[in-house]
């Protein structure tokens, strides 16, 4: 079992920290809201408000792990120009959707919007993160705050899923391959 | 939203929590206006081409963060101890963020340009 280093790092970018970071939405934003409502069941403690604290913060290292591999490792590889001569183009994965008009919309529509809205999602919960930090359980008391945080985290959410999406498709029809080959497993061959 | 209210001293104000939501909307627009002018304008994409693998996206994304920490600086240390009007704060951000929302998506950015 092999995978190119160029599939290894997608991976990483896209499961790795994209998709770990959509994982952890649900859960963010029911403890939110259920830490800062108005008329919660119980206070939280200082040992509740840490915890979310420490989730919402990992949730902010993988929300800019996601866009810094996605931008500077595997997005220069899906742009990689096609040097001339060349006719195959499996491993230049923007010029291969592009070069049919049956899929050059997955670029022009799919990546182009995933690679701008996606960074909303770093930026709104970087604030989420620290409003929380700031105010804890005091939000309860600063129901506009709440909507904003909440609203924000929402949107952070919904651009994270497109950017996942597109993401899966686009990797469905261009993958982004080439590297050195790394051994996973060593498997046995069938009949031995 | 330049209302400001003394505070009462058992409360911890909102200007920390608004400046941090207002930049966050100015961020978001930010990335959206330099997406769509990286988009429109050739010249504007050599500018923003920070890294020349990524191309014009390493400086639409750049400068969108650079705008958004400044801004949040800026309002940090004008608003930090006071209490601000918090519903224009909010509508302004979530406006905000709409736009960057919006111009960050092809279709409306080629319906701006007339393509």
């Amino acid at each position: 079992m092999e995978i190119s280093f160029r599939d290894l790092m997608t991976v990483f970018h896209g499961m790795g920290f994209g998709a770990l970071f959509m994982l952890a939405f649900s859960a963010a934003l029911a403890e939110l809201y259920r830490m800062s409502a108005p008329g919660a069941a119980s206070v939280p403690s200082a040992r509740e408000h840490n915890l979310l604290l420490l989730y919402l913060s990992v949730m902010v290292v993988l929300a800019w792990g996601a866009v810094l591999s996605g931008a500077y490792i595997v997005y220069p590889w899906y742009r990689a120009v096609v040097p001339e001569g060349v006719i195959d183009l499996t491993d230049y994965p923007k010029f291969l959707l592009t070069s049919s008009p049956k899929t050059s919309a997955w670029h022009s529509l799919g990546m182009e919007w995933k690679e701008h809205v996606a960074w909303l999602a770093p930026i709104a919960m970087t604030m989420v993160a620290y409003v929380f930090a700031k105010y804890g359980p005091a939000l309860a008391k600063q129901k506009q705050i709440r909507t904003a945080v909440i609203g924000f985290a929402v949107v952070a959410f919904v651009a994270t899923g497109v950017a996942g999406a597109f993401g899966a498709f686009l990797n469905k029809y261009a993958p982004v391959r080439g590297g050195a080959m790394i051994e996973i497993i060593a498997g046995e061959q069938e009949g031995q | 939203m330049a209302n400001i209210t003394p505070i009462k001293t058992d409360e911890i104000p909102n200007g920390p929590g608004a400046a941090a939501i207002l930049a966050a909307g100015i961020g978001s627009a930010a990335m959206g206006i330099f997406a769509l002018a990286g988009d429109a304008f050739t010249s504007l994409n050599h500018f923003f081409t920070f890294y020349k693998p990524t191309g014009g996206l390493s400086g639409v994304s750049t400068s969108a963060v650079i705008v958004w920490l400044v801004a949040w600086f800026v309002l940090s240390r004008r608003w930090s101890g006071k209490n601000v009007e918090m519903g224009k704060v909010v509508s302004v951000s979530f406006a905000l963020l709409a736009v960057g929302v919006l111009l960050t998506f092809p279709p409306v950015m080629d319906l701006i340009q007339g393509k």
